[in-house]
């Protein structure tokens, strides 16, 4: 019975670190789907460059860790806004195939600028050593560095829920992705807010990909690898919803390590076959809005 | 709008000109012998180069089974390679373990991709958009899983080995320079083409480009949209398996990467090079992706990927419809 206790809460655990790196690296991708209707694949890209910041700052300058993670959400934020200002801006109004090539391309060339820049290898993670010992809670002792991890999402995503209902800046892209020309029609610049969601999606992304590389290895098909991830998150929460990836990435981080955990035989299976499940019962996903 | 101008210049009344351009499009244009006779002449300048030649074509009936639902009916797909790897296992088990009869392979291979085509497609086109994309990806993913586990019977991460494919109609071997298999391509891309142009032109065909254009329009006049899409889906993936199973028979050998991610994209990259839903566009973007491939990466192989796709956004940013539409451009 403790057992079972014991593996349960190891799971629940671990699950949770899984899904807040799942969430923050999703959310940004489910609000620009919502708000653009952009079907960026390599949002992964982004937070790949969030892990290779990270990683080679502490590894190679010893920068110490929460600078690091800063400069990390900054500069992929920074990158998004001229791939976005330079390419996504054309094919806002193209269809479904030309956003998944010019996003598949940017897929195969991150692969190879990765390989170019940091070599085929993972990049390893070094946690300071403030958060690599374990935490004591009493009944039983948890990893520091994932408990970390899961009151920082804890954190941003309350951040983020705030953001979004609370201001003027939230209002505004709720209002976009509700009617977009009516948003127009009341004079949101909708232009500059499509920028600013893209860079803060993307920078949250980074963050995510920095903050779980040692969960998600950064390496150069990360983009590749983790796409379906990404995508199953998304699309099970419902675009354009900040809420529904979030549960749609607890669902999904605690099954895949549940999963993984009691039937390593089996693998990803079930993952997959519970998002067709899901998707075969609610295909605008969880938290989707009508048509 | 160039055809309006061209019915203002020819003063013939509007209504004529299209019904006649519409009696027109389903014939046989001289231009469309080109690719059979640049096979037959490759064939004949290459004759080192069979092997690969085969791969070519195979690959262009992949392409070619791929353009019928992403060029005419719009259903925009990351997971293509399942039915694809589908084929070819099914193909390469059957031969390696005692059936080696290539045709019933090949049917084999066809009625099994068409079967996951026809499955997956129940659950997969009930979404549109990013779902739908993600779904797909899902089920390739599902499938190379399952081969990758089920390495008893497909070998797992080494591949499927020791296949031994009889000589077709217990007549034609499969010799070492690669002359029956090239043949054999060729035939087999030639009779699928042949259907997939009837299926196109057909009446079935023009409401999928209906579909594809606006779905709605297409309900509302009482087309069964869902239906339809369901139908070409699972052709598609019939003629995908075929091409799979071509590839398998001709190598002796099916890989996982026959189920990737990778050739689901590659298909993309090559239909968006040759032009996308015309039929055509498969036979011009895959010998150019795939000799370039067999030149470059083995110079460069990483950085083959980069090429490849900062090609992919160049070609989406200022170049839509590949070589095809370049062509157009340049008659207009």
């Amino acid at each position: 019975m403790t057992d079972a206790f014991s593996a349960a809460v190891s799971i629940l655990f671990h699950g949770t670190a899984l899904a807040m790196v799942l969430y923050l690296i999703s959310v940004g991708l489910s609000v620009t789907m919502g708000l653009m209707g952009f079907v960026n694949l390599a949002h992964g890209v982004f937070a790949m460059l969030g892990g290779y910041v990270v990683t080679s700052l502490i590894g190679r300058l010893g920068v110490p860790f929460v600078i690091a993670l800063g400069a990390a959400t900054v500069a992929t934020a920074l990158a998004s806004v001229v791939v976005e200002r330079l390419l996504y801006r054309r094919l806002y109004s193209a269809d479904d195939l030309d956003q998944v090539l010019l996003t598949m391309g940017l897929i195969f060339m991150s692969v190879a600028a990765a390989t170019y820049f940091w070599g085929p290898l993972a990049q390893p993670m070094h946690p300071p050593p403030w958060l690599s010992g374990p935490i004591n809670l009493g009944f039983r002792s948890f990893p520091g560095y994932r408990s970390f991890l899961i009151l920082c999402g804890a954190g941003l995503v309350t951040a983020l829920w705030l953001g979004l209902e609370r201001t003027h800046f939230g209002v505004r892209i709720r209002a976009a992705v509700d009617n977009l020309r009516m948003a127009q029609s009341v004079g949101v610049n909708t232009s500059r807010l499509f920028t600013l969601t893209f860079a803060l999606g993307s920078g949250l992304a980074g963050l995510g990909g920095a903050l779980g590389a040692d969960l998600l290895a950064i390496e150069p098909t990360y983009a590749l690898e983790n796409l379906v991830y990404f995508l199953i998150v998304v699309a099970v929460g419902g675009l354009g919803s900040i809420r529904g990836p979030f549960v749609a990435a607890l669902v999904i981080g605690i099954a895949d390590t549940g999963f993984k955990y009691l039937l390593p035989e089996l693998g990803a299976f079930f993952i997959y076959a519970l998002t067709m499940v899901i998707l075969l019962w609610r295909p605008r996903g969880l938290f989707g809005r009508a048509a | 709008m160039a055809t309006e101008g061209l019915v203002r210049a020819s003063g013939i009344r509007p209504g004529e000109f299209a019904v006649g351009a519409f009696a027109r499009r389903h014939r046989y244009h001289p231009l469309e012998a080109l690719p059979w006779l640049a096979a037959l002449a490759a064939a004949i300048v290459f004759p080192n180069y069979l092997p690969l030649g085969s791969q070519i074509l195979a690959t262009i009936l992949f392409a070619l089974s791929a353009d019928l639902v992403l060029g005419y009916a719009g259903i925009v797909t990351l997971g293509h390679a399942a039915f694809f790897g589908t084929g070819a296992y099914t193909a390469g088990i059957l031969a390696a373990n005692g059936w080696g009869e290539p045709l019933t392979g090949l049917l084999a291979g066809a009625v099994a991709a068409g079967l996951v085509g026809f499955l997956s497609g129940l659950v997969v086109l009930r979404t549109t958009g990013l779902t739908l994309l993600m779904q797909t990806l899902v089920v390739a993913t599902l499938l190379h899983e399952a081969a990758n586990k089920a390495s008893s019977i497909t070998g797992g991460d080494d591949g499927l080995q020791g296949m031994e494919v009889w000589p077709i109609f217990g007549v034609f071997r499969f010799d070492l320079f690669g002359r029956t298999a090239y043949a054999y391509c060729l035939v087999v891309l030639f009779v699928c083409w042949w259907l997939a142009r009837r299926l196109v032109h057909s009446p079935f065909g023009r409401s999928l480009t209906g579909i594809r254009e606006n779905a709605r329009r297409m309900h509302a006049i009482g087309t069964p949209v869902a239906h339809r899409r369901l139908v070409i889906y699972t052709i598609s993936a019939a003629l995908a398996g075929i091409s799979g199973a071509l590839i398998a028979q001709t190598t002796q050998f099916v890989g996982l990467t026959s189920l990737s991610l990778d050739r689901s994209g590659t298909v993309l990259i090559v239909l968006i090079i040759g032009g996308v839903g015309q039929l055509y566009g498969a036979f011009i973007g895959v010998p150019l992706y795939m000799v370039a491939q067999d030149r470059f990466s083995e110079i460069d192989p990483v950085y083959w990927y980069f090429w490849i796709g900062l090609l992919m956004v160049v070609v989406v940013v200022f170049a839509r419809g590949g070589v095809l539409g370049l062509f157009d451009r340049f008659r207009r």
